[in-house]
């Protein structure tokens, strides 16, 4: 069929880039990437934590809504 | 084709009364109304001008010259609930127990997206000037479709279809793209059956209250098909095509596409040119299914026999659609078309491989991100209740507490309009359609208008003991090119009434 084939050409052209893009990665270190990553991940979660409503289980719990459409 | 036609979108909003779980949802979102309305600080507020609500009423004709209509039509009031029309040409009101906003009537998905958005914006400081109130406590809106104790409230998209076109081609191509659309257009969800028992994360916040494939019903036994006909237009060319399956997205991606595939999808039945084949065996349990597999690997089962992945479906649809745009535009395609097809494509792709990297483009997998980070920091499972207030937090309107908002204003999440557009729209309407003359009217002759409607606007006029009433039964007129100068000229609403009735 016309469109897996087409499907793969896509996917096989993805996949180029991800090879080329984890090459130029190589010689530096992917470790110290990860790290940056886990640390931008902590700081969203930080900002998010402080924003959280207080006692989780009530606030979900009063949260009773009528059905609508 | 294109993704143009005449759209819109409607959405309940949740309610809750800080500290009151039991405080009454119509008098909430009565206030939330009432607050934004007189904000406005106009002597006189327009009513909804229910005259052509009535579905029954098509079976007799509509007329297309003036009425004459009595005030003591205007039974909106008698149900005591606010219902108000903005200068931005949408419309306010409280529906089943929430507030909802309907966009204007818009051209194309982008100008319906700026619209959804500056609905958003009007819900968030109604909701702060209600609030204000001496005596009143904190009023809390979400834009979300789930209590995950068993009630659902929705979001809902309207398009302007042929008449012509014979409603079993609608039924039968709409409901596999329906039932696998959600891996673009789902708003996420923690818990899963209507009642939330069962815990677990899922797609789409809808997919567990729909029953049937094809009915009238919006509260109960939810159809995947929605059969309302009540085009609020010319019922002889058009029909409105009623989509209730959708969810209430922030994700403006997750809005673009929801809005611009389904237009494309629309015009290739009407253009006749899909070829079919992709009937389900079982579409409301796939629906569920396909809400339920976040990784994207359930294979539908096909009438036919075939298996595919919810994914694999939507290939098939923008195959045919690039092909249609292709033989019809060629290179003199639009953008908006053509961006469209762009972004299905790419969310596509990356859903095959890896879903994650559309978290900062669909609500779901932004959800789901940051879910899973939760998980992986602090050790928790999916019926802990931190996780589920996250669910419902990402949809609370107000900037600082939205988790949505926070993504957004961390960087998160990809915007494809931005804020001083929405702003605009928050007072103004589109200038393409009916609803510029309608926005403009309010905007220009507060006093005089007592009334109006998707098809109609009603004048109070000095000297006349009636009310005048102007249809707009035709969605693309009264637009500013065909108006606009006309509503500049006149200073009062009679000159306007007058040089609208000598023509």
């Amino acid at each position: 069929m016309a469109r897996e084939g087409g499907q793969q050409h896509r996917t096989g052209k993805r996949a180029d880039e991800r090879e080329e893009a984890a090459e130029a990665e190589a010689g530096s270190d992917v470790a110290e990437r990860k790290d940056r990553l886990d640390e931008d991940v902590d700081a969203i979660l930080d900002e998010i934590d402080d924003v959280l409503e207080e006692n989780a289980e009530d606030f979900v719990r009063s949260f009773v809504q009528k059905g609508g459409q | 084709m294109s993704v143009h036609r005449v759209m819109g979108t409607e959405v309940e909003y949740g309610i809750s009364v800080q500290g009151q779980p039991t405080a009454n949802p119509m008098l909430a979102s009565t206030q939330v109304v009432n607050a934004w309305a007189n904000a406005g600080a106009r002597a006189r507020r327009a009513r909804w001008d229910f005259e052509e609500e009535n579905p029954l009423r098509d079976a007799r004709g509509f007329e297309l010259g003036r009425d004459v209509a009595d005030s003591t039509l205007l039974t909106d009031e008698d149900l005591g609930l606010a219902n108000v029309i903005l200068t931005n040409g949408a419309r306010l009101y409280v529906d089943h127990a929430h507030p909802e906003y309907s966009t204007p009537e818009c051209t194309g998905p982008r100008d319906v997206l700026v619209w959804d958005k500056a609905g958003e914006m009007v819900m968030r400081r109604a909701a702060a000037l209600a609030s204000a109130q001496p005596n009143t406590p904190p009023l809390l809106l979400y834009k979300n479709n789930v209590d995950n104790k068993g009630a659902s409230y929705g979001a809902h998209e309207n398009y302007l279809m042929e008449r012509a076109t014979p409603f079993g081609d609608i039924v039968a191509h709409l409901i596999p793209f329906f039932v696998t659309r959600q891996v673009m257009c789902g708003a996420g969800r923690v818990g899963r059956r209507q009642d939330g028992s069962e815990s677990g994360f899922q797609i789409s916040q809808r997919a567990d209250y729909f029953e049937v494939e094809v009915g009238l019903e919006t509260t109960l036994k939810r159809p995947l098909v929605n059969t309302r006909d009540e085009p609020h237009a010319d019922p002889q060319k058009y029909r409105r095509l009623h989509v209730i399956i959708g969810d209430a997205n922030l994700a403006e991606i997750s809005t673009l596409l929801k809005l611009g595939t389904t237009a494309l999808v629309l015009r290739m039945i009407e253009d006749r040119v899909l070829p079919g084949g992709l009937a389900l065996e079982r579409p409301v349990r796939e629906l569920r299914d396909v809400s339920y597999d976040a990784s994207l690997t359930h294979l539908l089962r096909l009438k036919d026999g075939r298996e595919m992945t919810a994914v694999q479906v939507q290939w098939e649809y923008l195959e045919h659609a690039r092909k249609h745009v292709e033989r019809t535009l060629g290179s003199d395609v639009d953008a908006e078309t053509a961006e469209v097809l762009q972004r299905w494509e790419s969310v596509l792709t990356r859903l095959e491989t890896d879903p994650m990297t559309c978290k900062d483009e669909l609500d779901w997998v932004a959800k789901l991100a940051l879910l899973e980070s939760y998980r992986d920091r602090d050790g928790i499972d999916w019926d802990h209740p931190k996780l589920a207030l996250i669910d419902l937090q990402y949809s609370d309107v107000r900037p600082d507490k939205g988790l949505y908002h926070r993504l957004v204003r961390l960087g998160r999440m990809q915007r494809l309009v931005d804020e001083s557009e929405v702003e605009a729209a928050v007072t103004h309407p589109p200038g393409d359609t009916r609803a510029y003359f309608r926005g403009r009217c309010l905007a220009k002759y507060p006093e005089q208008v007592a009334a109006a409607s998707w098809d109609s606007v009603i004048f109070d006029l000095p000297g006349r003991d009636s009310l005048q009433r102007v249809p707009t039964l035709e969605p693309l007129r009264g637009t500013r090119e065909h108006v606009g100068a006309l509503l500049d000229r006149c200073d009062t609403a009679e000159q306007l009434f007058e040089a609208l009735t000598r023509r």
